[in-house]
């Protein structure tokens, strides 16, 4: 197969090998299916499949094609010497998920998920999406495998987003303004449970993260892990070593978990998430789950949430709406709680410093979610000797973010 | 016989060869008076079983008139701390056996034991928490067992029999067979594989069995009334007590108007 002829790692796909979630979908005390019974056969026709698509190698094989032939796979790993130089510290390199077609990282879950729809036989897919990102990489999933596309955004991210809507609705997906709760992200995935709850017969959940019941975070973390396998054998490769710090940005947390999880047995690997810490966590509003929050129920999984003592949720804010989610996958709980993973903050304004500091230093704009990994990276890395070498999983391009970043900044760039 | 209310409920319309209609409607909305009214009214009604929604700001199992309601009450700054301090004050002069129907999040927040203590002192007779399957439902059993609650759990038609078998050993009082492949909200019409649903139920499960999602008015009612226990009402009563208050209706005349549909599908069963 062509695909794998591309890379350097060998196969691009392959199912997790990790010994979580149980049988249960837990992974230690998190995850699980708090959902209707409704759905129960729907999450387990899902299971079902997913499991007879890990047992054969076709479809890996041809998820293979898709990734390097349609979404432009290996993205390649690069030095950021630059950025680097102006730190003064440890060695910066920037796994590349910005080149991937549609221009960040999550083209490499919906190629995965509408393969697999295609094997249920379903011939429709449903899916949130808060800035538009996800919708956009679904309904670009979904044209190229011939699937009907429905996604949910929330009325205030349709507004905020409009660029993004016209996108989906020019790959062929109708767009549902969701306007129940709070208008967003955390609406839009309630929408879609609910769509789903009537139609499974005939759609599956193309979800965007490594959350909901399971057996989505496995599956989304399986399908992401092309990307901490690839820069395994890329820092093999041209360094003949393993990186000592990997860094990603969490919301729900795909790209850190795909990131992270073929390092997660490598015990020398630091790996460090970094949330959204918006206005600043203590003084307003912020996205910072595993920070801030505490274990409960939110979209069919148990994990850390932000919610009040009555069990709502809170409100949150992050200047990256992709990061600007109330809960985060049910594994990053179970790796803050073991300490595998060491879980921090950015604040917008820190997040806006990198920003800019990349554009400058590397000529990369990135987006605001990745911007939080390298703003923490900008931290760390005058701390670290000069021969340590840090990963900053650069999920998505800035491009969609310009025009949010020149009104922060005060800068008019109406047409 | 058993002390619970829901048990003699059920003893009582199985001798007299009915069906019990179970009304439900949102704790707090559109107030907490509004809820100690309606909980007076509705009991004295002939409703069998009052349940009782706690709204939740993330509800998956609702459609938009109970989602609406749940907004409403949350935005007017409802606790459940309110919640159950009305239904106590209702329960000094009410008879009718009420069910607590919430969601997993907020149990989990508050903790299970305290939840179940606080629903068993504020009156409540059963629990139902939607979101919680099967695999989960042991410390439930234990918890509401321990205060004499019984543990109400649902079921759907895309349940496969061992399931279903497996969730009704894990309830008690009735069991809640889900009509709609859907959310909460009323229907043109009722599924015609219910019966045969209910009817395979019953091959497994000794308990009564009442039915619930997308009925909402007195010709449906009356049609499940013909297979099923009871029949549960919700969404049809909401959406009319939201019209209500969007008009500006006084409190006593709509609780009467509302309480006066009930009546309507109590005599349809």
């Amino acid at each position: 197969m062509s695909g794998r002829d591309h890379t350097v790692a060998g196969r691009l796909s392959g199912p997790g090998n990790r010994s979580w979630p149980d049988s249960s979908g837990r992974f230690g005390a998190f995850g699980g299916q708090f959902i209707p019974e409704t759905l129960t056969a729907a999450v387990q026709q899902l299971a079902d499949a997913y499991r007879a698509a890990c047992d054969d190698p076709a479809f890996w094989n041809e998820l293979d094609v898709y990734l390097a032939d349609y979404a432009g796979r290996p993205s390649p790993l690069y030095y950021a010497t630059r950025l680097t130089d102006r730190l003064g510290g440890a060695r910066i390199f920037l796994k590349r998920e910005d080149l991937n077609h549609t221009g960040a990282h999550k083209i490499n879950n919906t190629l995965g998920q509408a393969l697999l729809t295609t094997r249920m036989g379903k011939p429709r897919v449903i899916a949130e999406t808060g800035a538009g990102q996800h919708g956009v990489a679904t309904a670009t999933a979904a044209a190229c495998f011939g699937l009907d596309c429905v996604v949910y955004m929330g009325a205030e991210d349709i507004r905020r987003q409009a660029l993004n809507v016209f996108r989906m609705e020019l790959l062929g997906a109708k767009v549902v303004s969701v306007e129940s709760g709070q208008k967003t992200l955390k609406d839009a995935i309630n929408e879609t449970l609910r769509d789903w709850m009537s139609s499974s017969d005939t759609t599956h959940y193309l979800i965007g993260s490594v959350m909901g019941p399971h057996p989505f975070p496995m599956i989304v973390r399986d399908f992401q892990s092309v990307i901490g396998r690839e820069t395994r054998a890329q820092m093999r490769a041209q360094h003949s070593c393993l990186p000592d710090v990997v860094i990603a940005c969490v919301g729900g947390g795909s790209n850190a978990a795909g990131v992270f999880s073929p390092f997660e047995d490598d015990a020398d690997v630091r790996l460090i998430g970094v949330e959204a810490a918006g206005e600043g966590v203590g003084k307003g509003l912020h996205a910072a789950t595993i920070l801030a929050g505490a274990p409960g129920v939110l979209h069919g999984m148990h994990t850390y949430v932000l919610q009040d003592a009555d069990g709502q949720t809170s409100p949150v804010h992050s200047v990256s709406a992709g990061l600007d989610y109330p809960g985060v996958g049910p594994e990053h709980s179970h790796w803050h709680e073991t300490g595998r993973v060491e879980y921090v903050a950015t604040d917008d304004k820190q997040a806006l410093e990198a920003f800019s500091m990349l554009c400058e230093t590397e000529g990369i704009i990135p987006a605001l979610e990745s911007a939080h990994a390298i703003a923490h990276a900008i931290e760390l890395a005058p701390t670290l000797p000069k021969q340590a070498n840090i990963v900053v999983n650069l999920s998505g391009r800035g491009d969609k973010d310009v025009v949010e970043v020149a009104r922060l900044l005060g800068r008019d760039v109406s047409a | 016989m058993s002390n619970n209310r829901i048990d003699r409920v059920f003893s009582r319309l199985k001798a007299t060869g009915r069906t019990g209609l179970l009304p439900y409607i949102t704790g707090g909305y559109p107030n907490l008076d509004a809820t100690v009214a309606l909980l007076r009214s509705l009991s004295s009604c002939g409703a069998s079983v009052i349940e009782v929604g706690f709204p939740f700001s993330d509800s998956i199992a609702d459609g938009p008139v109970i989602q609406d309601s749940f907004h409403r009450a949350l935005s007017n700054g409802l606790k459940v701390e309110h919640l159950f301090e009305a239904v106590a004050t209702a329960r000094r002069d009410v008879d009718v056996a009420l069910v607590a129907m919430v969601s997993c999040s907020i149990i989990d927040r508050i903790g299970l034991k305290e939840f179940v203590d606080r629903s068993a002192t504020a009156g409540f007779d059963g629990l139902i928490v939607p979101d919680v399957p099967l695999e989960e439902a042991q410390r439930f059993v234990e918890e509401t067992e321990r205060v004499h609650l019984k543990n109400i759990m649902l079921v759907a038609s895309s349940t496969p029999p061992d399931r279903s078998a497996g969730i009704a050993a894990m309830s008690s009082g009735f069991l809640y067979q889900i009509a709609v492949a859907g959310t909460t909200g009323e229907r043109a019409s009722i599924a015609n594989n219910l019966p045969g649903h209910i009817a395979q139920l019953r091959s497994h499960c000794n308990l009564p069995i009442c039915v619930g999602f997308g009925i909402g008015n007195p010709e449906q009612v009356a049609e499940v009334a013909q297979f099923a226990d009871g029949v549960i009402v919700g969404s049809a009563i909401v959406r009319r007590i939201t019209q209500a208050v969007d008009k500006g209706s006084p409190m006593e005349k709509w609780i009467e108007s509302v309480t006066g549909y009930v009546t309507q599908m109590v005599a349809a069963t």
